[in-house]
């Protein structure tokens, strides 16, 4: 689960990190209010979107009045943010962050995530801040430090301490970088993260280091035990239809092609994505009913899919172990009735009462094909849209 | 013979009392060697009664002092799951296979730490297998987990995949034609779990009764590609390769926790491109993985 940057900054500051005095707004006047609140002379109006690359895209403007900061409120709030994580498509602006004006001397990076590898939380920093760490990554590796965490010792000082250096911090400000990596490591855990990245990590021209940013990435797993993480959730940020799955416990993520796909197990949904392509059409969706599929569950899965006006042909694959074939069956059939399906439907179905599952689908009267193989369902699927 | 288990073992289900636990403690007992396999559950309020005839224990350490069990099952809610795993580890069993899905990655970042404390001070080495994974099974001699029992056969190709339902997959094509398994191993969709590809592949590899292996992976995580770099110098026997998630767009986590792309290295192109290198037969046909793999014996 991913939350704004206005919340993140919520989250550090809650941990002691220091963080630019801001205030989150919503319309036009708010802003100017915030603006005034804020005082001084330089404030800097920033969309609040999930997607980085907010800045580049124009969603980050520095006003230096506050008629500016009016204007560029008013020209931020609303539009369609288009960066490189969004699509072209962009994302509407529907949150602001007013922000007093930060000394900058220089901008460094900072992020921990879990290292899959070694088992252990990972902490990056480096002298390149404010730029795509990717792209530092891949361009100069070596101007990348990185201590791995033992979660039963945590960040040791000698660690804090060889980040700090090795990330070229600005030696009087060395004490505070080492505080705000040990806090941000805390919060990191504390709140059950994946990826907490602040980007760009400063320092101002008296020393002080401050978070500029802040990019927070939570563990779903974990969400149940995390309520105030869970509060700052923004469903506007997400797509519709995820969400709308995510309420019947179906996995379900929209995808360009125009065959929908509706399988069990998520390993198994892949693979037959990655079959209907090797078969000359394109997916339309990741939809895993998991192990528990009932008629219902089905009928919403079908209903999900068909909502995609680009869904030319829907796929069926299932591997029934503890989920039986026979009831799949009748739930497909069931689904096909709700719906009233009008595109072809390719069922292929393995495993626990497999015959008994494909008689069901005979029965109905419905003009559903029947597959043996995942490939011999993804060529009948791409052969019917055609 | 086979690999990690046989129809000797003893198992302990932890989470035994449960709808899930319950269920599939009934369906491996019926299996194969079962009734004779599943000799303990676990749970500290109920202990002393039974059910299925299984005697129901306080702790995984009084479990294992009375019946001698080396293995357990773990069903128990994502919650207490990690605790779980880490009392089976405290009670020095052979082999922990948690089943449970949903398990907080920091949980298990605490756990597995914990374990490689243990075994680093010279304390009993526990082997974890998952967690969010089917089990594991050895044909017609002993089912652990939740797969289906009747599609397997028993035989000498290994079967190791993060995938439930693509084991399945793979196990339903070798038996159709006529290809037994040694043993089927799900090591789970976790990003944080116990036994990787390499480590079945090695095991796989010293087995004398196995004699080729399919490895299914997914896209994210880097274990695939460091099993195909051992299997490259040390693999004796011919592997058929497959990852799922050609199609799979950055940045989405595709069902399974830990298949997420975040780099150029968590892609399935880049997987299936250093398998091919270090001499694995792979497809991108997953339909086609039991008829490669009979093509190479």
């Amino acid at each position: 689960m991913k939350i704004h940057e206005y919340q993140g900054k919520q989250i550090l500051k809650k941990f002691g990190v220091t963080v630019p005095r801001g205030i989150h707004c919503t319309s036009v006047d708010d802003a100017v209010k915030a603006a005034e609140t804020l005082g001084g002379s330089v404030w800097v109006v920033k969309a609040q979107i999930h997607a980085g690359g907010r800045g580049k895209g124009g969603g980050v403007k520095v006003a230096k009045s506050l008629d500016q900061v009016r204007e560029y409120a008013g020209q931020i709030l609303g539009m369609q943010l288009v960066t490189h994580q969004t699509g072209p498509e962009g994302q509407k602006v529907r949150h602001l962050l007013i922000e007093e004006g930060a000394d900058i001397k220089h901008e460094y990076y900072v992020a921990a995530l879990t290292d899959r590898a070694t088992q252990t939380v990972a902490m990056m920093a480096s002298y390149e801040g404010g730029m795509d760490i990717e792209e530092v990554a891949h361009k100069t590796p070596e101007k990348i430090v990185k201590v791995f965490i033992n979660p039963l010792v945590g960040l040791t000082d000698e660690q804090a301490l060889a980040l700090a250096k090795g990330m070229g911090m600005n030696e009087a400000s060395i004490p505070q970088c080492v505080d705000t990596l040990k806090k941000l490591y805390t919060c990191y855990m504390e709140t059950d993260a994946s990826l907490a990245e602040i980007n760009p990590l400063i320092h101002e021209g008296d020393g002080t280091v401050k978070a500029l940013d802040a990019k927070f990435n939570f563990d779903s797993n974990a969400l149940y035990r995390q309520d105030e993480i869970v509060a700052m959730r923004d469903l506007d940020e997400e797509d519709p239809d995820e969400v709308e799955a995510s309420k019947f416990d179906l996995a379900y993520i929209s995808l360009d092609g125009n065959i929908g796909c509706l399988v069990n197990g998520a390993g198994l949904a892949m693979a037959t994505m990655d079959t209907i392509k090797l078969f000359g059409a394109e997916p339309a969706n990741f939809l895993d009913v998991g192990g528990g599929a009932t008629a219902e569950k089905v009928t919403e899965a079908f209903k999900l899919m068909l909502k995609n006006p680009k869904v030319k042909g829907i796929l069926v694959n299932i591997f029934g172990g503890i989920m039986r074939c026979d009831t799949i069956a009748t739930g497909v059939v069931a689904a096909s009735r709700a719906v009233n399906l009008s595109v072809p439907l390719v069922v292929r179905m393995k495993g626990t009462n497999e015959d008994l599952g494909k008689q069901i689908l005979k029965d109905s009267g419905l003009p559903i094909i029947s597959a043996d193989s995942m490939a011999d369902a993804a060529t009948k699927i791409v052969a019917a849209v055609k | 013979m086979s690999i990690l288990i046989n129809k000797d073992t003893k198992i302990i289900t932890q989470g035994i009392t449960g709808k899930t636990g319950q269920f599939h403690t009934e369906k491996c007992q019926e299996y194969a060697n079962g009734k004779n396999c599943f000799v303990a559950g676990v749970n500290p309020k109920k202990a002393g009664e039974k059910i299925f005839d299984i005697p129901i224990f306080g702790s995984v350490k009084d479990a294992a002092k009375d019946t001698g069990a080396t293995v357990s099952v773990i069903y128990v809610p994502p919650p207490g799951a990690a605790a779980a795993i880490w009392e089976a580890v405290e009670a020095d069993l052979d082999l922990v296979i948690c089943i449970t899905e949903g398990i907080p990655v920091r949980d298990m970042l605490v756990v597995r730490n914990k374990m490689k404390e243990k075994e680093a001070k010279g304390g009993k080495k526990t082997l974890l297998l998952g967690p969010n994974c089917p089990g594991l099974i050895t044909p017609d001699e002993v089912k652990i987990g939740i797969m289906p029992g009747h599609i397997h056969k028993k035989g000498r190709i290994g079967v190791v995949s993060r995938s439930g339902t693509l084991t399945y997959e793979a196990v339903g094509q070798l038996t159709e034609l006529g290809l037994g398994q040694s043993s089927a191993v799900g090591i789970g969709g976790d990003p944080i779990n116990g036994l990787k590809h390499i480590d079945v592949m090695k095991m796989f590899n010293d087995d004398p009764d196995t004699d080729a292996v399919i490895m299914i992976g997914e896209i994210g995580g880097p274990d695939e590609a460091e099993a195909a770099r051992w299997c490259k110098d040390n693999m004796k026997k011919p592997i058929v390769g497959f990852i799922a998630g050609v199609t799979a767009p950055p940045g989405k986590r595709m069902g399974h926790a830990g298949a997420l792309i975040s780099g150029g290295a968590d892609t399935a192109d880049a997987k299936l491109a250093i398998m091919e290198e270090c001499g694995f037969k792979v497809t991108r046909n997953p339909s086609e993985m039991g008829k490669l793999l009979k093509a190479l014996l």
